[in-house]
């Protein structure tokens, strides 16, 4: 069985903006095997939330092609992205992305509720994840309640309670206090060091990349080869 | 599985102010449509109980009302010796000779018109569902009347022991009855033979009141009544005549349905803008789900059953605003008889599922095109909309 989780071939993504297209990811080359760590970097509007997000199927490619987990994104429906992406994606969004009016587990369990999983079933799972990411004591703890670390950590634990193949981070330490990033990082690091989690993060921090096992640069829509930085790195 | 209730029921407590504001919109919509709707079904109610299945008035041909009608003690003679008719314990046929006029009552909340009624003795019996209450029946030959229980309870004159004038001087109160919830609760009752010398009607009464044996004779009867050419009579049964006189509820029912649906558009509104303005505000909220793996029907059947929440809590809401109103005695003119009939507002359980069904089809108006909106929204887009 093939260990290749991602592999994009002359991915492209435009946009229009009034009468004129802007290219926000041209021709992407790349391939991501089974638990690796890839950080994407780049200065701001080099394409790396582009690729993530393409990655995600959150958006989808006006060029080229792609294969995540062994599905040809371009052919899936709405309905089955959405059932792929519960199934095999986890997301770590920059701003957390926590539903304010829920608690920490029940948080965590949202992507549970569109398993088969009973109640009891999903409440545990929800509890193995918190206590995962060592808040196993703040269940009930809604996110008014957290501090800005906890909230990304409660946010990791939603990403991971389905089990998902690939794990999807977009500037996870973006809106983190040095301790916390440190914390997230770590924890992001144990996911794919432990647990065999193979992690596509989005970063500007050059201390975050450097919990990835590669990193891979963009620069003006374009994938630059491996080991290549652009020009004011 | 689509999200918890508990997801939207919190939403909406988190902007307590927005959902208390537009859950009472639809509450007062709601109340408007259910006051009117219980103030008809009050006045129906008091016009069909009233009615024996069994009875049949005879009144002239082409009379709408036993006001406008005319029968003479001739016709009567004719009318009880009739195939079909039952008899009562006395043996004597359940046929009632009946002076139907209108008397000016006067009292604190000013002067209204009352059906006064003049009836034989076999007119009690025509009336089981007639109680005396208060006092005794009126005796024969004497001056006296019994008053319904809501005419009693709203004009201190017409209490056991007063006198009303009206014709040739006063009358002394014997008796309240209490006739449950029919019309005779608004009227006045009264020896047949009195009434008929105070008016000057001898020989030109309204009606005669008769029980059929049962509902083949009741057939056999009406029948042979309008055949007669003698009478010249229409032969209607009870029933019919009082839900006939129920048009008298149908300005009412109008106005009141008409304020209630402009209200309930404007309710709409409200409710559609609430929960824009959720969706403005949760966009980010809902870019996560749908990364999350919630499907765009999944999302618009969220807001959709969070409007839907809204609303309930505006129908019941609603409902406990019209719920005193309940057994709430009222009177409205009768535009048949031209008398007040005085009635209970009705709020049953099944008028307040009405009024809850109301409320929720509100909020599904409201709440459709928003929840489109949010289900609409492409993944980008929304998570961007921090």
């Amino acid at each position: 069985m093939s260990n290749v989780v991602i592999e994009t071939r002359q991915l492209t993504k435009e946009f229009v903006r009034g009468e004129s297209k802007v290219v926000a990811l041209k021709d992407a080359n790349i391939t991501i095997e089974k638990g690796e760590f890839v950080a994407l970097m780049g200065p701001s509007g080099s394409g790396k939330s582009t690729l993530l997000h393409l990655i995600a199927a959150m958006d989808r490619a006006t060029g080229g092609e792609i294969r995540v987990l062994g599905e040809d994104l371009r052919k899936l429906s709405d309905g089955d992205i959405a059932r792929w992406r519960n199934a095999h994606v986890g997301f770590v969004f920059q701003s957390f992305n926590l539903i304010p009016v829920l608690s920490a587990w029940e948080n965590v369990e949202l992507p549970l509720k569109l398993t088969k999983l009973g109640k009891a079933a999903r409440l545990d799972h929800a509890k193995k994840a918190l206590e995962l990411v060592g808040l196993g004591d703040r269940l009930d703890h809604t996110p008014r309640q957290l501090s800005g670390g906890q909230e990304q950590r409660v946010a990791i634990a939603r990403a991971i309670v389905t089990d998902p193949d690939l794990i999807l981070a977009d500037e996870p330490t973006g809106n983190l206090d040095a301790n916390s990033a440190r914390d997230a990082l770590d924890l992001l690091g144990r996911l794919n060091r432990e647990f065999g989690k193979t992690i596509v993060m989005v970063t500007h921090d050059p201390h975050a990349a450097k919990s990835a096992s590669k990193v891979r640069y963009l620069e003006k829509g374009e994938l630059l080869p491996i080991g290549q930085k652009p020009e004011d790195w | 599985m689509a999200l918890p209730l508990t997801y939207n029921w919190r939403n909406l407590l988190a902007r307590k102010t927005t959902t208390l504001m537009t859950a009472l919109g639809i509450a007062l919509t709601v109340a408007v449509l259910l006051a009117t709707a219980a103030l008809v079904d009050g006045l129906k109610t008091s016009l069909t109980s009233t009615a024996h299945p069994l009875n049949v008035l005879v009144m002239r041909k082409g009379s709408t009302a036993e006001l406008n009608s005319n029968r003479s003690p001739e016709d009567y003679q004719i009318i009880k010796v009739k195939r079909g008719i039952a008899k009562g314990p006395n043996g004597e046929p359940l046929a009632s000779l009946e002076l139907v006029t209108v008397v000016i009552l006067e009292g604190d909340l000013g002067a209204i018109n009352i059906t006064a009624r003049g009836i034989t003795p076999q007119g009690w019996l025509l009336r089981e569902g007639v109680k005396i209450v208060e006092g005794r029946q009126f005796q024969p030959g004497r001056r006296e009347i019994v008053v319904g229980k809501s005419i009693a309870s709203r004009y201190p004159a017409a209490r056991l022991g007063g006198t009303i004038d009206f014709g040739r001087g006063p009358w002394q109160v014997v008796g309240v009855m209490d006739a449950g919830r029919s019309a005779a609760n608004s009227e006045l009752f009264c020896d047949l033979n009195q009434l008929a010398a105070d008016q000057n009607r001898a020989t030109a009464l309204s009606s005669v009141l008769v029980r059929a044996i049962d509902e083949v004779a009741m057939q056999a009867l009406t029948n042979d009544l309008t055949a007669d050419t003698r009478l010249n009579a229409d032969a209607p049964s009870e029933s019919s005549y009082y839900a006939s006189q129920t048009q008298s509820a149908a300005p009412l029912q109008f106005i009141g349905t008409f304020v209630a649906l402009i209200m309930a558009i404007g309710s709409c509104f409200a409710a559609m803008n609430t929960m824009y303005a959720a969706v403005a505000r949760r966009a980010a909220e809902i870019g996560t789900l749908r990364v999350l793996g919630f499907s765009k029907g999944g999302i618009l059947l969220s807001f959709l059953l969070e409007s839907l929440l809204l609303s309930f809590v505006g129908g019941i809401l609603g409902c406990l605003l019209v719920l005193p109103l309940n057994n709430l005695q009222t009177g409205i003119g009768n535009f048949v008889t031209f008398s007040e009939i005085t009635f209970d507002f009705r709020v049953t359980p099944e008028l307040m599922l009405t009024g809850l069904a109301f409320a929720l089809f509100m909020g599904a108006v409201g709440g459709l095109f928003p929840a489109a909106t949010a289900a609409r929204k492409e993944i980008l887009t929304a998570l961007k909309q921090t």
